[in-house]
């Protein structure tokens, strides 16, 4: 009983879904913010994700007529699920490296997809001509991304030679990160690219394509369910760059206060690596992505994980 | 409890849609200047939205005409409750020169109700913004 409490805990309190969806908020806060200023404007106030989630939650949801209802509503639920999984995994292992199972690695990567999965679910049961393009273009986009995604994973896996969160931490406590070998800095850039197209940011906005096709598989939402994309998106922001720290740069050591502070500095770093590349970019064509990530992204990652092969 | 906080994110947070009911280009060009950054409405929430589903207030500008009557119509049925309409311009407000054309059917606030009237051959950028303004004050 006692077990079954804590686990809820975990999974709605503390690194679950309150915490990461705070963090994300203010990580999507960061995003507009920073953005502002590299146009040279002022930018929102800090509290401007809060008070759009707060609307959108207390407006009406439409279900457009002949859509497929249970999909359409249930979808943004199941891209919620799948974030909150992910963190609440990512996160328990970085408190304690013992909280880890064989294969978590793998669960987590197959879990990052959920929110995806969602939009295309989503746009394809709304029944609209933009949603279905938008769904069959973030389709494309996952097919591009999971390749070079994997081999960069997979050199982490090969270096450590284990597929426990655990253990890959415990390797780069012992051995300093991953990121300061040649395959590991490789493997890092590679799926820092990988992280700007599974956020859907410029310039891999390519399902969303406000200027194109509307708000592409999430158009015909609003309200409430609208609200839980916008969620799940924010979620990402802080997710995908804690993986990113997990797997490349050590994670978090919480025994003193420095360690933290460490980890902050390093998710800041990644965070603002992302907000710069999304704003010195123009958008890609869908052709132009599948192309970018099958082609020098894959080459990239291959050659970090030879690298990893011969010990780099 | 929950309503208060709702108002205050519907205040802090407007998404605006752009329906232009064949104008003659004027004011739509004033609302892009009153989006780009040197009035910088993001300061206040106010973002631009590609679909009528995500808009909270419908700027509509020009004059309904038997093409675009019907239309605008239906894209405020589209907008999910609750919503306002900003009518941007004369020819909005009052069809202003082209009374008598032959294709003019109605005003627009026949169509469709409409909460601020924005007059103006086109009204600046700093009048939008009053405008809008005078709007939140108006929500409760």
């Amino acid at each position: 009983m006692f077990d079954l409490l804590r686990l809820m805990f975990a999974f709605i309190i503390m690194p679950g879904f309150l915490f990461t969806a705070v963090v994300g908020l203010l990580a999507t806060w960061v995003d507009r913010k920073v953005t502002a200023r590299v146009q040279y404007r002022q930018g929102p106030p800090w509290f401007q994700p809060f008070a759009d989630l707060a609307k959108l939650l207390g407006k009406e949801t439409i279900v457009p007529e002949g859509a497929a209802k249970a999909v359409f509503l249930g979808a943004p639920l199941i891209g919620l699920a799948g974030a909150t999984l992910v963190s609440t995994i990512i996160w328990m292992v970085n408190f304690s490296h013992g909280v880890t199972f064989i294969g978590d690695l793998i669960v987590v990567l197959y879990l990052l997809t959920l929110p995806s999965l969602a939009i295309i679910f989503g746009g394809s049961a709304s029944r609209n001509p933009l949603s279905a393009i938008g769904a069959s273009r973030e389709m494309k986009l996952i097919l591009a991304y999971e390749l070079p995604f994997i081999l960069a994973v997979f050199t982490v896996v090969l270096r450590t030679g284990s597929i426990m969160f655990g253990n890959i931490l415990g390797y780069q406590l012992a051995n300093g990160m991953m990121i300061q070998s040649c395959s590991g800095l490789i493997a890092f850039l590679v799926a820092l690219i990988v992280v700007q197209a599974k956020l859907g940011v410029v310039p891999f906005d390519i399902p969303e394509a406000e200027q194109e096709i509307a708000a592409g598989a999430l158009l015909e939402y609003s309200g409430p369910a609208l609200a839980v994309y916008k969620l799940s998106r924010a979620m990402m922001y802080f997710i995908l760059p804690v993986l990113l720290i997990t797997l490349f740069m050590g994670g978090i050591d919480l025994s003193f206060w420095g360690g933290i502070a460490w980890f902050i500095i390093k998710y800041v770093i990644i965070l603002t690596l992302i907000i710069l590349i999304k704003n010195t970019n123009p958008r890609l064509r869908t052709d132009q992505a599948v192309r970018f990530f099958w082609g020098p992204v894959t080459a990239l990652a291959a050659i970090g994980f030879i690298l990893a092969m011969v010990g780099w | 409890m929950l309503k208060k906080i709702f108002t205050w994110g519907l205040k802090k947070s407007l998404w605006v849609y752009h329906a232009g009911a064949s104008a003659c280009n004027n004011c739509d060009i004033e609302i892009l200047d009153l989006l780009t950054p040197k009035f910088d409405v993001e300061r206040f929430g106010i973002v631009l939205v590609g679909s009528p589903r995500h808009a909270d207030v419908l700027l509509v500008t020009g004059v309904a005409n038997r093409q675009t009557a019907p239309r605008l119509k239906n894209l405020y049925d589209q907008v999910p409750n609750p919503k306002v309409v900003i009518a941007i311009g004369s020819c909005a407000c009052s069809a202003h020169m082209f009374r008598d054309s032959y294709n003019y059917v109605k005003p627009i606030d026949e169509i469709i109700p409409v909460d601020i009237y924005l007059p103006g051959c086109p009204p600046k950028p700093e009048a939008m913004i009053d405008a809008v303004v005078k709007l939140l004050g108006k929500i409760k």
